[in-house]
């Protein structure tokens, strides 16, 4: 990498690390049409269940993307139904609404396509910790890895991929009304 | 009947005269104790699918009350239920969801068994234990029932159960409209990869209440209803096929299974459904038409929901599931969810249906999530010392029963209840709790069955 | 006197002669679930503030034991006080902190109750209970009696429970000493918006005991004393008109109650506090003068903290609060706390009792933040199978209460400990665990009542 190169990178982290922030705040402050824009129309969001196996079984940790049973697989139409839905009021689940807060950390650029300096996509992978509370005193966290992948249209940063790994086995919460 | 022998649990308790039965059944953690006893080492319970574990030595760790078990293929391809505790010192034998093995070793002190629950390895065997041990007597504990119906696997503690098909009954025809393809075909149903499993708040009978045919929470569902995730673009199901159809509540008492069910009209023609997609509507279109032809009257009938006493829930319509209520302590519940699909369907028939029960089904699903705040508050707040005092109301649609339910020339066995005008009733419930205060009662499978007895000396006569 | 009848809850726990309590009382899970049934099911409960509901079909949701309530008004204006739990199935009714609403509708199956507790709405009541459900049989339960007195709402599920009036005895008149402006003027108070709560683990009479005047604790609180947040400037609190106080424990052994008070010398002036704000100082030595006018005798006196029986804390001086020890299993405790000003003081007076109120009470408070390290761990170190095998002491100043107090003309009413030169007592402590024993051990109100016998008798 030549220091151009290595300058284009360091200014490419910067603005992933400023977008995901951002899209993290919109979620907390429950400004869902908003992150629905930072969604590509073709986005895929995807979150496995995952299987206690033995070691040298694990390429069946992850219940698969398109195929099997998973705790979401989505695309923007259903992301919307769902921000839809926690928008009518009488979505019991989320209603008196939750306190969430999203902790993004351990950010990482993967790859990104054609180059670092015109990067039209770029894959990122880091760490959540969402943690919600909500009426008196329920409260989840939930903790993972996410790997992104983040599509410049017409200028600005679109989620066009999601992966979401939970760490959790038995789901330790309720439901999952939130997004990750 | 059976059910009018008894007035309930500790009379009182379950109280089906008045149509009252006690916060306490819920709440109240030395009862929970008793059910442990009572219903889940006595009764029938689905610990999973065969085509979980198709191979030789493919085990699934499945879970029946509060224990954990393991369903497994032996090398014979027999399957069997083993109590997952290794004899030894207790050690849980298998701590894997899945997967596949020759032998089960217990990780504490070494012993092993094989896939038909045999003790083959004992270390140090011969120095240790001076050959006397006698491995044949400590095999894997095995349940004392074990029955395969299409597919689904079922086993009980109790020896003295009556077999799966007796315990059953007549309600057998209602399983299958969860178990047989859509078309009719017998038993021509898969389950989808992936077990969702997570847990509730609240005790295991809110659930399997819910599932027994609550038709009265529809407020519970309004906000989906209006998001809109209906597999024709609105509401959360295709409803229009149920406006012509009756409505049904079909119990036994006898049995404490329950369904609500649709009948459809004898002639008429289904409108379209699954509109969204003309490959999945036009599969439907003709699975309709097959299983009118294959089934005639029978083939008329559609389930919505249904429990097979006491935890084992089917949605029999799509999204099409099992679930299992397993107990978690009397103040926590964990769902288990098998997804079901036609297996000959093709397959964008099969990832339309995987997404749309995603979408409906389960901690993530739109529908299902509103629920769950129900039996999670409706539980909290009935744990108090004031709270315990006030009975829930059952008395919906008392008295509205019938015995020898006909609608156009189809006799539905069971004992029914038309909901087509009153839109819901508890009569499903009802039977739920009759046939609970009864397990909790009986100290032995002969009192359990001496209704079926007593209901035919009453036919009789 | 009635208490000299019983030894203790179960002899050997509550021995108060010996001054001694068992540990088992606060961490004993099955003596917990006891309390439940025979203490929080029979007691009258502070569930509120009228001014928290002031129009129809406002709603406050708030705890009796363990249980939700909800505080509301009516659409006639009446206030109400409801088991927040729908009659159907048990769902939570009211899931929301406060609010205003026409109807209560249950989320689960749409039963909707009207302000009044009255089932209004049963979806399909004609197609799928043939109009036969009893509608007027099913509405909300409701606590049985209520009381509103002076803005303070209190609730009891025991019908035989005597009125709350008489539940408080001439105990009324120290709990006057929070209602009450601090001018004398009745019920001249009212609460500030925001009600703290917290939980803390302890069993709920650590706290309890504390209020009930703990006179004892200094060492606990030295940390704020150095640092310094009294109104004036120093200290915790202002204490230069408490120099020349008599300091008095005052406990009512037939009901339970108990509190600390302060009674000034007949014809000496009340020495200038509040110095950090001269208005704040100006308002309260205007409201001094003013008491003394309109109470007389009685206006010489000020109190500090007390226990109405079993779970409500008053502290009646600035930081004035009312506090509720919710009880959340045998080694929890919720406390929610209303904070109390003067209705009628000028805004600066509230804006700065207020900065006041939040540093010294309250998780966030310099002072109680030490209260609450002491509780949570005297619990923790009491649960274990040795420590449980040792009582702790409550001997403290056993034998020298004065039935018949009496200074400069002023007979206080109450069993009274001087603790002016013996600087502290656990004279009221003794009475709250007293009290408590006669609950758990009675059958019946008609036992608990004991003034009513006395009565009967003569």
């Amino acid at each position: 990498m030549d220091g151009n190169e290595r300058i284009s990178r360091l200014l490419l982290k910067q603005e992933v690390d400023e977008f995901l922030y951002y899209e993290a705040d919109l979620l907390d402050a429950r400004r869902y049409d908003d992150w629905l824009a930072l969604l590509a129309d073709d986005v895929r969001y995807w979150m496995p269940m995952r299987r206690n196996v033995k070691v040298d079984d694990l390429e069946r940790e992850f219940t698969r993307e398109g195929r099997d049973i998973s705790w979401f697989d989505e695309g923007k139409q259903t992301l919307t139904r769902r921000v839809r839905q926690i928008q009518t009021g009488i979505h019991w689940a989320e209603e008196p609404v939750s306190r969430i807060s999203h902790v993004i950390s351990n950010i990482r650029l993967l790859e990104a396509n054609p180059s670092w300096a015109e990067p039209a996509e770029v894959a990122v992978g880091c760490r959540f910790l969402v943690y919600r509370n909500r009426v008196e005193t329920e409260t989840d966290i939930l903790v993972g890895k996410r790997e992104d992948l983040l599509r410049r249209v017409e200028g600005e940063l679109k989620i066009t991929r999601r992966r979401i790994l939970l760490d959790q086995n038995v789901l330790l919460s309720k439901n999952l009304t939130f997004f990750f | 009947m059976a059910s009018t022998n008894t007035t309930g649990y500790r009379r009182g308790l379950v109280d089906l005269g008045k149509g009252q039965i006690s916060r306490e059944i819920f709440v109240n953690d030395e009862i929970y104790q008793e059910e442990l006893e009572r219903i889940f080492a006595r009764a029938w319970l689905l610990v999973g699918h065969e085509s979980q574990i198709p191979n030789p030595g493919d085990f699934f760790v499945s879970s029946m009350g509060e224990e954990s078990v393991i369903l497994c293929r032996d090398r014979a391809h027999k399957v069997h239920v083993f109590l997952n505790s290794c004899r030894h010192r207790g050690m849980k034998v298998c701590r894997y969801d899945e997967g596949n093995a020759a032998v089960l070793t217990c990780p504490y002190h070494g012993w092993s068994y094989s896939t038909d629950g045999r003790l083959v390895g004992v270390p140090y065997f011969r120095e240790a234990y001076h050959g006397s041990l006698d491995r044949s007597r400590w095999g894997l504990a095995e349940v004392a029932q074990l029955c395969l119906y299409k597919g689904t696997v079922w086993a009980s503690w109790d020896p003295a159960a009556p077999p799966f098909l007796e315990y059953l009954g007549d309600f057998l025809p209602y399983i299958d409209l969860t178990l047989d393809a859509w078309d009719g075909s017998d038993g021509g149903t898969e389950i989808l990869s992936g077990i969702q499993k997570w847990r509730v708040p609240c005790n295991w009978k809110f659930p399997a209440e819910n599932f027994s045919g609550d038709s009265y929470h529809n407020i519970s569902h309004r906000s989906v209803d209006l998001a809109g995730i209906g597999p024709s673009g609105s509401g959360r199901r295709d409803m229009p096929e149920l406006l012509m159809a009756r409505k049904l509540h079909i119990a036994f008492p006898e049995h404490g299974h329950q369904t609500t069910s649709y009948l459809l009209p004898k002639e008429v023609a289904l409108p379209p459904a699954y509109q969204h997609s003309s490959v999945v509507s036009e599969y439907f279109r003709e699975c309709e038409e097959a299983r009118r032809n294959k089934r005639g009257d029978w083939g008329r009938m559609i389930a919505l929901v249904g429990e097979v006493f006491p935890n084992t829930a089917f949605l029999a319509r799509q999204p099409r599931t099992l679930a299992a209520w397993h107990p978690r302590g009397a103040h926590e519940t964990e769902v288990w969810r098998w997804f079901l699909v036609d297996r000959n369907a093709p397959a964008e028939v099969k990832d339309f249906l995987r997404q749309y029960y995603i979408r409906y089904s389960g901690p993530g699903g739109m529908t299902e999530q509103d629920d769950m705040e129900n039996w999670n508050y409706a539980h909290a707040a009935s744990r108090g010392t004031i709270a315990r005092r006030y009975p829930y109301n059952y008395e919906q649609g008392t008295g509205t029963e019938i015995e020898n339910y006909e609608w156009e020339s189809f006799r539905v066995p069971g004992v029914v209840c038309d909901l087509t005008r009153a839109k819901s009733s508890e009569h499903n419930l009802r039977n739920l709790y009759r046939r609970w205060a009864e397990f909790m009662e009986a100290d032995r499978w002969e009192e359990l069955t001496s209704g079926r007895r007593l209901g035919r000396a009453e036919a009789a006569e | 006197m009635a208490t000299t009848r019983k030894d203790g809850y179960r002899p050997g726990l509550v021995d108060i002669s010996a001054g001694q309590v068992s540990r088992e009382i606060f961490v004993n899970e099955e003596i917990y679930r006891e309390e439940l049934e025979r203490l929080f099911a029979r007691v009258w409960l502070f569930v509120g503030h009228e001014s928290q509901i002031p129009k129809p079909g406002d709603y406050f949701v708030s705890g009796m034991g363990e249980e939700s309530v909800i505080l509301c008004r009516d659409r006639a204006g009446k206030v109400h006080v409801f088991l927040n739990s729908c009659r159907h199935r048990g769902m939570k009714v009211c899931r929301y902190d406060e609010g205003n609403t026409p109807v209560f509708t249950c989320p689960y199956h749409g039963w909707s109750y009207g302000t009044d507790g009255q089932l209004v709405g049963v979806p399909y009541f004609r197609e799928a209970y043939h109009e036969k459900l009893d509608r007027s049989r099913w509405g909300l339960v409701e606590v049985p009696r209520t009381y509103l007195y002076k803005g303070t709402v209190w609730a009891c599920w025991d019908s035989a429970a005597p009125p709350f009036l008489e539940y408080l005895g001439d105990f009324v008149r120290y709990l006057d000493l929070t209602l009450d402006g601090w001018d004398g003027s009745e019920g001249g108070t009212e609460i500030l918006g925001g009600i703290q709560k917290w939980r803390i683990p302890c069993n709920w009479k650590f706290p309890a005991e504390n209020f009930c005047g703990d006179s004892y604790h200094n060492i606990s609180h030295r940390s704020v004393d150095l640092v310094g947040i009294g109104p004036s400037g120093t200290g915790r609190r202002d204490m230069r008109e408490r120099q020349m106080a008599r300091r008095l424990q005052v406990a009512f052994y037939e009901r339970g109650h108990q509190t600390g008070v302060y009674l000034f010398p007949k014809d000496q002036a009340t020495p200038p506090s509040y110095q950090h704000s001269p208005e704040v100082s100006e308002y309260f030595a205007h409201c001094e003068e003013e008491r003394r006018k309109k109470r007389g005798e009685w206006g010489r006196l000020i109190g500090s903290p007390g226990e109405i029986f079993p779970n409500t804390a008053l502290h009646p001086r600035q930081p004035r609060t009312i506090a509720v020890w919710h009880p959340r299993g045998a080694h929890q405790t919720e406390v929610w706390r209303w904070y109390v000003v003067d209705s009628a003081a000028p805004q600066e007076v509230k804006d700065f009792l207020r900065d006041y109120y939040i540093r010294y009470s309250g998780p966030g408070g310099m002072t109680e933040q030490d209260d609450m390290e002491n509780w949570n761990y005297a619990h923790a170190a009491s649960r274990g199978t040795i420590a449980r095998r040792y009582p702790y002491s409550y001997e403290q100043g056993l034998g020298f209460e004065t039935e018949n107090y009496e200074w400069q003309g002023l007979r206080i009413p109450g069993t009274v400990m001087d603790i002016t030169d013996a600087k502290s007592s656990e004279h009221n402590l003794r009475n709250l665990y007293r009290r408590w024993a006669e609950f758990m051990e009675a059958e019946s109100w008609g036992e608990l009542a004991t003034w009513r016998l006395a009565r009967a008798a003569e």
